[in-house]
């Protein structure tokens, strides 16, 4: 990939909260907000930081399956409606699936390296709970081939994953995996209750890893091969960020200190109507990510901190190894001995990631740029990590269907 | 005939009721997962609704529907293997609507009882009355063109009249469901001396494909729980007269504080006025009836019964399964106020509950919730250090606690003095599993 042409910054990030089981305020008898409340409150979010509707050139918004759980398709026609000043302007709505808030912010990335904006409203929400989880399933299951779909499990993407855990298991041992695994939960748990918006904020239990640890898979109520905490949380919710050129940072008024820079980024996108070669690596994911690396020109050993798509805790184990941080077969132990905890070597997901914010999922994409954005810039409230000096840089994977779309971007706290 | 072969043609009696419609889901479920078993692909099966009310039956199809899929979404997993040939069903939701289609066009509902003449087997939950139930039974049985078995839903009649006066020649068992059938998970299985075998041996596998949990009563009106109910519900009917002579109180004072001591204090999960109004105080008086001719050594009758049937309180649900007024008035679904049968009106908690709760004393400390017991693990040693605490307890509620616990602990041991219960264990699991108590009524907490 090209050496990115023109500075590029995020600021101005804003999260709704991630509603779903877990949130007190959640009862799924009672009605909920709709994607029109998520949109205007994640949009307005970043608004209200950046000096208003005026200053944005155009607006990208990332959603997967509006069309389905909400039967509403045309997406882009709702940005005007956060704003009477984002009407008349361009904007663009992009699905990728899990990863669509990862091509909202790539898209908007290339929108101001193509100096056709300097400032670009990134977007990015999905509203599920309004069917049932066995439901949901059928679609969400639609980031994978729909030819695959009657052989898949009724439970179609942990189906998947549950899977490459089975190969991991049987490859690497089954103990030391389910440990790696339950400590990936607990660590989510704690971080999430560290960020009022997470999903699990109010997660009470005083030994999330004894749980995790005691709950075996159970193939006739579920997955063969994973539990409900290896997954990743049914959501409603939406974030958003300012993607900016320089001039355009200057416009909103934002310091570069209270943005973060985008450093490089990788895209990588693989046949989705072949099977992964080896079920214990994801292999886009690599690519995307060594892809952004390269770009950023740094290595592994300079990142503080990474927000990867733990779609389910097998995924998250699976990055750690594509990173390069753990061998094959030795992701889970590094996890395990705390390495990529809060206080670890290199802290993961922390506020949460997608098993304990939650996973919004054409909006996760975004969230990950918005908590990165807070970590360096020491915006992140109770969730804040020290960053250390010889390892600035964050680093965000998001990923869509199994292993299918990727996107990575490397950050650093501008200057 | 095998099991799969007899749940071919099947009838529901009284498809429309309560229980009908209950055992109707239920039955349907069971035989639509016969149908998909690989070996039963291409067979015909066929459950007939009967009911006299065309309107209860119009209304039946739309109850399946809505309970089809609740059932179908927790078992899609399953469903996904066996509907795996037909290519044409690839989501979820492709499945579980063809389960539902594939119950509903089973299901004839029907308002003429010809249409049993050709079942195997026959489901009878038609109202509590010997006669119809009689009248019903033998006709089919004269008319049937099979060897037809019958499960009867009685809640009192003894089996083997049943037999005897409809000519059944022991194909006829008694299936007691408890209400609603769907969620309750207790059965009470009563063969007669006639009884065949295989009738029975059938009647257990099919209980066991439905998780049910199976407890043999003997044949003896009213059988194990009601056995139980009536009679405590009788004995708190004579415990507030009791109590309202003695500490000179109006009768619906004594009722309340019997209400809240049963509740409360026995640790259950409604006081037993609330449940007689739960039950129905109609039902309860009815089924009075049917058992009382069948015991000598007991009156089972109550004038209080009486009384309130005549001034028109009967307790009961509405079709909404919201409780009707009864001994005691209930605002969303909670008791605010108890019925004068003096004054003919209810008289709100509040103008004297405050007295009757001092009367009644505070209790021990070590007092448990009935509904913190659900989940306990140690739940035998948390009730057993509240009963000893009750002991010493000197206080009017405790000593109504500690004589009802006794007295309900008698009824139970008399049921299986009386053989109507093969042991104290399957009389605790009857009002553990059937009435939701915290523990069976044949215990040491009260010696
Ligand atoms: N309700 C309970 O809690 C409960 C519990 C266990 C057993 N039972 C027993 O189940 C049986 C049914 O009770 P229920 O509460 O469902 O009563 P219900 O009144 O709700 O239902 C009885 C149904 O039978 C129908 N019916 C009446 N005459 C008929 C006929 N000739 N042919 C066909 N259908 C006819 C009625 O239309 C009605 O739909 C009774 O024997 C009762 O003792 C009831």
């Amino acid at each position: 990939m090209k050496k990115l042409r023109r500075k590029v910054y995020m600021a101005a990030g804003y999260n709704t909260i991630s509603l779903g089981t877990g949130r007190k305020e959640f009862n799924p008898k009672k009605e909920r907000p709709g994607i029109e409340h998520y949109i205007s409150e994640a949009g307005q979010g970043v608004l209200k930081q950046i000096g208003g509707a005026e200053n944005v050139d155009e607006s990208v918004i990332g959603n997967f399956m509006a069309g389905r759980f909400n039967y509403q398709g045309h997406l882009d026609g709702f940005i005007p409606m956060i704003d009477k000043g984002l009407s008349m302007k361009p904007a663009v709505r992009v699905e990728g699936a899990c990863a669509s808030g990862g091509l909202s912010l790539v898209t908007g990335i290339r929108q101001v390296l193509a100096e056709t904006s300097d400032v670009v409203l990134s977007l990015g929400f999905e509203v599920q709970n309004t069917v049932k989880a066995i439901y949901g399933a059928d679609i969400l299951a639609m980031a994978g081939w729909f030819k695959k779909r009657k052989k898949g499990h009724a439970y179609f993407f942990p189906g998947q994953f549950s899977d490459r855990a089975g190969a991991y298991y049987e490859k690497y041992g089954f103990d030391r995996t389910r440990k790696g695994m339950a400590r990936w939960y607990a660590n989510a748990i704690e971080n999430a209750r560290l960020d009022p918006t997470a999903q699990e904020y109010h997660n009470t239990n005083p030994d999330p890893y004894a749980t995790a640890l005691k709950m075996k898979p159970n193939g006739a109520a579920f997955v063969d091969h994973l539990t409900v905490l290896d997954c990743s949380k049914v959501s409603d919710g939406a974030s958003g960020i300012a993607i900016c050129s320089e001039e355009g940072l200057k416009r909103i008024g934002v310091d570069k200190k209270d943005a973060v820079e985008v450093i490089g980024f990788g895209h990588a996108v693989r046949d989705i109507t072949s099977d992964p070669t080896d079920l214990t690596e994801l292999e886009t994911i690599k690519h995307a990510a060594h892809q952004a690396l390269e770009n950023a020109g740094i290595t592994m050993d300079q990142v503080g901190t990474v927000e990867t798509h733990d779609c389910f805790s097998i995924a998250g184990i699976l990055a750690v190894e594509a990173l390069g941080l753990a061998a094959k077969g030795e992701g889970a132990d590094y996890v395990d001995a705390g390495h990529t905890s809060r206080t670890g070597e290199i802290p993961f997901n922390t506020t949460g990631g997608l098993i304990g914010w939650g996973h919004p999922t054409g909006g996760t994409g975004v969230h990950q740029a918005v908590t990165i954005w807070q970590q360096l810039t020491g915006n992140a409230g109770d969730a804040q990590i020290t960053i250390d000096e010889k390892r600035p840089y964050g680093l965000t994977i998001n990923m869509g269907g199994d292993d299918v779309t990727v996107t990575s971007i490397v950050f650093k706290r501008g200057a | 005939m095998t099991y799969d072969e007899r749940l071919q043609n099947v009838s529901v009696l009284g498809a429309a009721g309560k229980m009908g419609s209950g055992i109707l889901l239920l039955t349907a479920i069971e035989m639509v997962d016969r149908s998909l078993q690989p070996e039963n692909k291409g067979k015909t099966f066929v459950l007939n609704a009967i009911d006299v009310s065309d309107e209860a039956l119009a209304g039946l199809l739309g109850y399946l529907k809505v309970q089809v899929r609740k059932i179908a979404e927790k078992k899609t997993v399953w469903l996904r293997k066996m509907y795996a040939e037909r290519e044409d069903l690839i989501e979820n939701y492709d499945i579980i609507d063809e389960y539902i289609f594939d119950v509903l066009r089973m299901v004839r509902p029907v308002t003429s009882m010809e249409e049993a003449f050709r079942s195997s087997l026959v489901f009878e939950a038609v109202n509590e009355n010997r006669a119809l139930k009689v009248k019903l039974l033998s006709r089919i049985k004269e008319n049937s063109q099979k060897d037809v078995w019958f499960f009867t839903n009685t809640s009192s009649v003894p089996i083997h009249l049943i037999d005897e006066e409809a000519g059944l020649d022991g194909k006829v068992i008694g299936f007691h469901f408890y209400n609603p059938p769907a969620v309750q998970k207790l059965v009470e299985l009563i063969k007669t001396d006639n009884t065949l075998p295989e009738v029975e041996a059938f009647a257990r596998q099919y209980a066991t494909n439905l998780k049910k949990v199976v407890v043999p009563s003997n044949d003896v009106a009213g059988f194990i729980g009601n056995g139980h109910f009536m009679r405590d519900g009788l004995h708190g009917m004579k415990a507030a007269a009791k109590l309202a002579e003695e500490k000179n109180l109006s009768l619906y004072e004594a009722i309340y504080m019997v209400n809240k001591v049963t509740q409360e204090y026995l640790v259950r999960p409604m006081g037993i006025y609330q449940l007689m109004d739960y039950v129905g105080i109609d039902v309860m008086q009815f089924i009075l009836n049917v058992m009382n001719p069948f015991v000598d050594d007991e009156d089972l009758h109550s004038d209080l019964l009486d009384q309130m049937m005549e001034q028109g309180v009967k307790g009961g649900q509405f079709s909404s399964g919201a409780q009707k007024n009864g001994f005691l008035k209930y605002e969303k679904g909670r008791p605010v106020a108890v019925w004068d049968v003096q004054q003919k009106q209810y008289v709100p908690f509040e103008t004297f509950s405050a007295k009757c709760d001092e009367m009644l004393g505070s209790m021990p400390e070590s007092a448990v919730a009935w509904k913190s017991t659900l989940r306990m693990k140690n739940k035998d040693e948390v009730l057993g250090r509240f009963y000893t605490d009750l002991k010493t307890t000197d206080t009017l509620g405790a000593e109504l606690a500690l004589h009802y616990g006794k007295c309900s602990r008698k009824i139970g041991e008399k049921l299986v003095a009386d053989k109507v219960a093969n042991n104290p264990d399957d009389v605790n699991t009857v009002m553990l599993t059937g009435f939701y108590h915290a523990y069976g009524p044949i215990n040491t907490y009260f010696d």
